[in-house]
């Protein structure tokens, strides 16, 4: 009987375990999304970027089209690229497609969810909640860890250093504008 | 020599012959993407084309000329508040360099001049450079002030209107150097190595020392 309590306890270290270790990880349908992370703003600044990777499990493909949040008038799904030294933006007007199978990372310098018109600046160590908005998975509540201003990445996330430099996501077609 | 030996020979052979091939490319893309930096259709800059008069009004809300950056070498560079990445990150960049300088820091003029004056005021300017070292100067302007200095520097900077009628800025995002003159003497690129803005800083306060 006490052997029976102690591998049951057992488990439940286990079990609690498992649930923290997947705290970071949002399951919304066939998509897993992780890494959520955004960056403080500067005073008066009406803007700001907010990044994630999102993993899609299934056989179909899915969009990243849309969001709210209660500190920004408008949150959209935009593209910065570089080109010829110049930095362009663009709204991806059909959303961000997930295609099956595939891991999307949206960082800075390309894809990136657009915050809009902030009521207040995000301040670095505060959470971001947002609804993001997919085509087929619906809404999504996700929370985002406010890094410090030009943070390059999640600190401590998956090996990812605050400083680390993020690879460039490459030009897409809806640029050439 | 045994077949192997010599099939791993010229292996090797084309190998280094490849990485020569592969080296002048790069070197050739990296002139050529220097010489984009002004636009396509733009002929290769001289130092002498880049820069010149202007007549602007700093985020302290002081009207300022040219000549009032003489006498030092000046960063400068060009964006605009509602701007949600590289104008954060060159601030913050350049932040980190006028720490390292301590208190040689005031041997540079540092400039941020806004492409976007219909809504960065020096009131915006004030708010948002107070996020950022207190030795970089906010400049913004009328509308042709703004566009006179944007030509004189050959910036790129492009109004693209959003679908909910908002806009946002294409622009520039190198920093530019120039002397103490006033002559430009070279570019920051966007996101360059801490080490290479760092040796070109450097540089940059010891020509102006120098001559």
């Amino acid at each position: 009987m006490e052997r029976l309590k102690q591998i049951s306890f057992v488990l439940a270290l286990v079990c609690a375990g498992s649930s923290l270790a997947l705290a970071d990880e949002i399951k919304a349908g066939d998509l897993v999304i992780t890494q959520t992370w955004s960056r403080a703003t500067p005073k008066g600044a009406k803007t700001g970027g907010a990044y994630l990777t999102i993993e899609n499990k299934g056989s179909a493909p899915d969009r990243l089209i849309g969001g709210s949040a209660d500190v920004a008038g408008k949150v959209q799904i935009h593209e910065m690229a570089m080109s010829d030294g110049v930095m362009k933006m663009r709204p991806l007007e059909k959303g961000l497609e997930i295609a099956p199978g595939k891991t999307v990372t949206l960082a800075p310098g390309g894809y990136h969810v657009m915050l809009m018109d902030l009521k207040s600046p995000l301040k670095k160590g505060d959470k971001l909640p947002v609804t993001l908005e997919f085509e087929k998975a619906g809404k999504v509540a996700v929370s985002f860890d406010i890094e410090g201003i030009g943070a390059q990445g999640p600190a401590g996330g998956s090996g990812m250093g605050g400083k680390m430099e993020m690879k460039k996501t490459p030009s897409h077609s809806d640029m050439k504008m | 020599m045994s077949p192997a030996a010599q099939r791993m020979r010229s292996g090797f052979r084309i190998t280094a012959g490849m990485t020569v091939a592969l080296a002048a490319l790069f070197f050739a893309g990296a002139i050529a993407g220097t010489w984009s930096y002004f636009g396509k259709n733009t002929p290769p800059a001289t130092s002498k084309s880049i820069g010149g008069p202007f007549s602007l009004v700093d985020h302290r809300g002081k009207q300022v000329i040219e000549r009032d950056y003489l006498g030092k070498p000046t960063l400068i560079f060009f964006g605009f508040t509602f701007c949600p990445d590289v104008c954060p990150t060159t601030l913050l960049e350049l932040t980190e360099r006028l720490k390292e300088l301590g208190t040689q820091a005031d041997r540079v003029n540092v400039l941020f001049i806004t492409v976007d004056p219909e809504r960065d005021t020096p009131e915006q300017l004030a708010l948002y450079l107070s996020s950022f070292d207190s030795r970089i100067t906010g400049l913004t302007g009328n509308e042709d002030g703004i566009a006179a200095v944007i030509a004189e520097y050959r910036v790129y900077a492009h109004k693209v209107a959003l679908k909910d009628g908002g806009y946002t800025m294409d622009h520039t995002a190198a920093i530019y150097m120039m002397n103490r003159k006033g002559q430009f003497v070279g570019l920051m690129n966007y996101q360059e190595p801490a080490d290479k803005s760092r040796a070109k800083l450097r540089r940059l306060l010891d020509d102006g020392a120098g001559s």
